[in-house]
């Protein structure tokens, strides 16, 4: 076991970890934050984002023990003071959700796409740099649809 | 129309939840106390089971205990059943093998699931899985449906030839008759591509046996969970229905393969009894998902159209043989048989029809239901026959089907369905004009221009959902009756829940059914909550597939609330001293006629709770009513969806270049859910034409696509920019239900891939192409004309 402390959603937390233990592991059972899933082994589906030190990656693919003094933003994290975050509010407003298994890693990975691509991304942007997250239910469209909503807002 | 009632675009009240990380998916849940199973499975496609040791593993870190067929058969828990009986057209009963929740004496396909290993963490389980030691005898294997009646493989004693069933429909000597006098007989032979569903969160469950009680509980990834508790007493005999809850909680996607019973769920609640109540969860890995989850379409077919001179379509004959795969999973053989020929008469009138379908087993993971479930097949059947017969007549393919098109209703096909209502010319209409058709020459000449080869390819569906009538469904087979069941409860406070057998894994009941609610009781829709998935909360239910949750499972609740009505009427009648005829109800508001006279709802409900004021010997005190819905008729969606596809002539790529769905469902209820629904479908739909595709090994019987790597989801960039997917509606009313909803929740996986193919064939000039037209596909497909070209 290794001793791991590291930050997430702005709380110190600490534990106990075997070295092999994935962080979406850590946060899902030690933890007990469920709302990043697990929806793949081959780090293809994306329902496992989260922010590492504020860049999008997947934490199925991610050690725990490699987070070691990390800041990391779970989709529990991102809503500040009652008020969801921008990205929230436009999945919610442009129905880019139907079963709700994808939407956290959507949201995390969506955010990480503005920030890096500006209020301005372009759809095929957009589209492209989403190909790490898989949906099965909406086809995207409402999805895309709300990452430009919210590009405009964040 | 109230800003929250019916037809209004009401945002999701599910939402919250799910946008802030507080779903509650089987895997979230955790059980004092609780172990974990892996499965063992089969590595082979089909072998003896000559051994199994399971001594070692069982000394391993952590085990609690191994159960194989062994112990099933010793605490005499039944095998897994089809619930719809087909008999051949010789009047034979199909022919089912076993189907034990853990293999018997014999593997049948890669991924059979063979022992159960229980351990105190998951990685534990996993580890000591890999020790189980179990020793086969290889049999040959067969994994091509169209080879199954004649391979040495015999996957079943009960089938000598693999063949479950050969089962017909339609007129065979009037059909021959028509193709016999026909000016003109189109021919295709037709593949539909075997599809795996892969709803985003995987199968998973939690068993609890309660020793105090003599009570279980089971948490699974169900789209009917009241089914599944039926089936696991009843045919499992693990324990009576009222010992058995089964809690199907939030669950992500299912899209038909979490209808079905699996030997796995049973497992987990069997099991925890085994080591003494200890909670069993089990959830599946994606790859086990790949290898366990029912999968979908399947299907090989020859089919014909007969024409007369004029063009118009005199017969249409088929022969399809379906895979069901290794056993016959809970639905599937009413899928090649029922929700498939059926619908081969599409939008047309053909006074002839016949089909002949041989059902067979193969080595691969059972066939069932997946979105459409028979539907699709039918359709890509129909529209391919149709848009080629339309080309090879010189002839527009919209005309084409214009002057085919059934126009009068009620209409009668020659294979079973009374279509009660539609309009597929105005559906038509509205399509051309949506997609811009009469300047379609223009953006191919702008396409040629760039270097891209444009194509235009038309669907004109039609299906059959909100399934289904029960006496009906009986006659054809069925195990069950096809109602639905509501429960609305009127709380003394004049708030309402809605206890339903529907169940919502992405289709928004808890937004759509508060809407009827709202509109029809004129309460807040923030005052109604839905309450599903759970057997001892919901007094019975059939759950949600089919699209049956609208036309069904609303009316149901509509019923419920008609009589929540009626008997408000008598308490508000009692109370403000009139004549129940006397009153009026509008808005949430009970008035007297000619009378200033009134009382909110709210006031209502409190006064039939509290009992003051009217004689509780002639109006009972409360506000609470059931219904059981059964429909009369299935239900007709049916629309034009006309796609443009840009092939890349270097490379063989396609590029969705638009999409125009036009769709009838009757009434709807609220549009941003309805064409969220459509968005979904048609990508599962151009996922199936383009790129996704389950693919066996033949010499191995592995399963070649078996992760993200090599099966291919569609992604965001594979489907048309925002402003070139265009959605609209026509309108006719279902006559069958009072709502006049029809469904939607398949039409877009229905409809979309005959639109694809079409239009890749009319781009490249091919008669035929495979689904998925991958971009090898399309690039081999090219290539003789290439070469006559030179």
């Amino acid at each position: 076991m290794t001793a791991i402390s590291l930050k997430v959603n702005g709380k110190a937390v600490s534990g106990d970890v075997e070295p092999r233990t994935l962080l979406v592991d850590f946060i899902r059972t030690n933890l007990g934050l469920t709302g990043t899933h697990v929806g793949c082994d081959t780090s293809q589906c994306g329902a496992c984002v989260v922010h590492i030190n504020g860049k999008a990656v997947k934490s199925c693919t991610t050690l725990a023990v490699a987070c070691e003094g990390a800041e990391v933003t779970t989709i529990e994290g991102i809503a500040k003071n009652g008020k969801l975050h921008p990205m929230q509010q436009a999945f919610h407003e442009e129905h880019g959700l139907q079963c709700g298994f994808c939407t956290p890693g959507m949201i995390m990975s969506s955010i990480d796409i503005v920030k890096r691509n500006g209020k301005k991304v372009s759809e095929e942007v957009i589209r492209r740099e989403l190909s790490g997250n898989i949906c099965r239910c909406t086809g995207y469209h409402n999805i895309v649809a709300a990452v430009q909503s919210a590009a405009e807002k964040m | 129309m109230s800003d929250t009632g019916i037809g209004a675009r009401v945002l999701r009240k599910e939402d919250q939840r799910f946008i802030t990380g507080k779903g509650q998916y089987t895997d979230d849940i955790n059980l004092k106390d609780q172990t974990y199973a892996y499965f063992v499975r089969s590595p082979h496609a089909h072998a003896m089971i000559k051994s199994i040791s399971t001594t070692k593993a069982k000394k391993m870190p952590g085990v609690v205990d191994i159960f194989t067929s062994k112990e099933v058969e010793e605490d005499k828990i039944g095998g897994l059943i089809c619930g719809w009986m087909i008999h051949s057209k010789d009047g034979s009963p199909m022919k089912a093998g076993p189907h034990p929740i853990l293999a018997s004496g014999k593997v049948r396909f890669v991924g059979d699931q063979v022992a159960v290993v229980i351990a105190e963490t998951r990685t534990q389980a996993k580890a000591a899985a890999e020790a189980v030691s179990i020793s086969y005898s290889v049999l040959p294997h067969n994994v091509d449906a169209a080879q199954a009646m004649k391979t040495k493989a015999q996957v079943h004693d009960a089938a000598s030839d693999n063949r479950v069933y050969n089962w017909s429909i339609g007129d065979q000597a009037a059909t021959d008759a028509a193709f016999k006098s026909a000016a003109h007989i189109t021919k295709l032979n037709i593949i539909n591509n075997r599809l795996i569903p892969n709803a985003m969160e995987t199968r998973a469950a939690i068993g609890s046996y309660d020793a105090g009680t003599d009570h279980y509980t089971l948490y699974t990834t169900s789209q009917n969970p009241h089914v599944a508790r039926l089936v696991i007493s009843a045919f499992h005999g693990l324990t009576p229905e009222h010992k058995l809850r089964v809690i199907a909680p939030d669950v992500g996607g299912g899209f038909g393969s979490k209808i079905f019973i699996y030997g796995e769920e049973v497992v987990c609640v069997w099991a925890s009894k085994r080591i003494g109540g200890r909670p069993v969860k089990w959830t599946a890995d994606r790859s086990e998902a790949f290898l366990s989850d029912a999968h979908g379409r399947d299907h090989v077919s020859q089919a014909e159209l007969a024409l007369d001179r004029s063009g118009k379509i005199t017969g249409l004959r088929v022969h399809t043989i379906a895979s069901m795969g290794a056993y016959l999973s809970t639905f599937s053989a009413a899928v090649p048989t029922y929700l498939y020929a059926t619908l081969l008469s599409g939008q047309y009138n053909i006074p002839n029809i016949y089909a002949e379908i041989d059902a067979v087993y193969t080595n691969t993971a059972p066939v069932d239901a997946y979105r459409g479930a028979g539907r699709p097949e039918a359709t890509y059947v129909v529209e391919r026959l149709v848009e080629t017969a339309a080309r090879e007549l010189k002839m527009d393919p919209a005309e084409f089907r214009r002057q085919n098109f059934i126009t009068s209703f009620p209409h009668q096909t020659p294979v079973i369905f009374c279509y009660d209502a539609g309009d597929y010319a105005a559906a038509l209409d509205k399509a051309l004009e949506m997609s811009d058709y009469k300047n379609f020459a223009a953006r191919k000449a702008e396409s040629a221009r760039n270097g891209k080869l444009r194509g235009v390819g038309f669907s004109a569906y039609i299906e059959a959902c909100g399934i289904a009538p029960s006496a009906a469904v009986g006659s054809l087979g069925a195990g069950v009756g096809l109602w639905e069941s509501a429960e609305v409860r009127v709380n003394a406070v004049g708030t309402v829940e809605v206890l339903t057998g529907s169940h919502s894994h992405g289709q928004s009941h808890e937004t759509t059914f508060a809407q009827l609610v709202s509109d029809r009781l004129g309460v807040d829709i923030n005052s109604v909550a839905i309450i599903h998935g759970d057997t001892d909360k919901v007094q019975m239910g059939m759950g949600t597939y089919g699209s049956r949750s609208g036309a069904v499972g609303m009316t149901a609740i509509s019923k419920a609330l008609d009589k929540i009505e009626a008997k408000a009427r008598k308490v508000a009648a009692a109370v403000m001293e009139a004549s129940a005829d006397d009153i009026d109800f509008k808005n949430g508001t009970f008035t007297v006629k000619g009378t200033d006279k009134k009382m909110a709802f709210g006031e209502v409900a409190l006064a039939a709770y509290v009992g003051h004021k009217f004689n509780s010997s002639e109006i009972e005190i409360g506000l609470k009513e059931t219904s059981f819905h059964d429909p009369s008729n299935f239900v007709f969606p049916a629309g034009v969806h006309i796609c443009e596809v840009e092939v890349d002539a270097d490379t063989g790529l396609t590029k969705i270049a638009s999409y125009t769905a036009v769709d009838d469902f009757g009434t709807i209820i609220n549009p941003m859910v309805v064409e969220g629904q459509v968005q979904g479908g048609v990508a599962q739909g151009i996922g199936q034409a383009l790129i996704e595709g389950c693919t066996y090994d033949k010499e191995s019987g592995q399963l070649l696509t078996g992760s993200y790597m090599d099966y291919n989801m569609p992604r965001a960039a594979n489907m048309p920019l925002i402003e070139n997917f265009k959605l609209g509606f026509t309108f006719t009313k279902c006559p069958s239900n009072p709502l006049g909803m029809k469904g939607c929740g398949e039409a877009g996986a229905i409809a979309a891939p005959p639109a694809v193919i079409n239009a890749i064939t009319d781009a490249i000039g091919v008669r035929e192409i495979a689904m998925p037209a991958t971009p090898l596909t399309v690039w081999n497909a090219m290539q003789p004309m290439k070469r006559a070209a030179e």
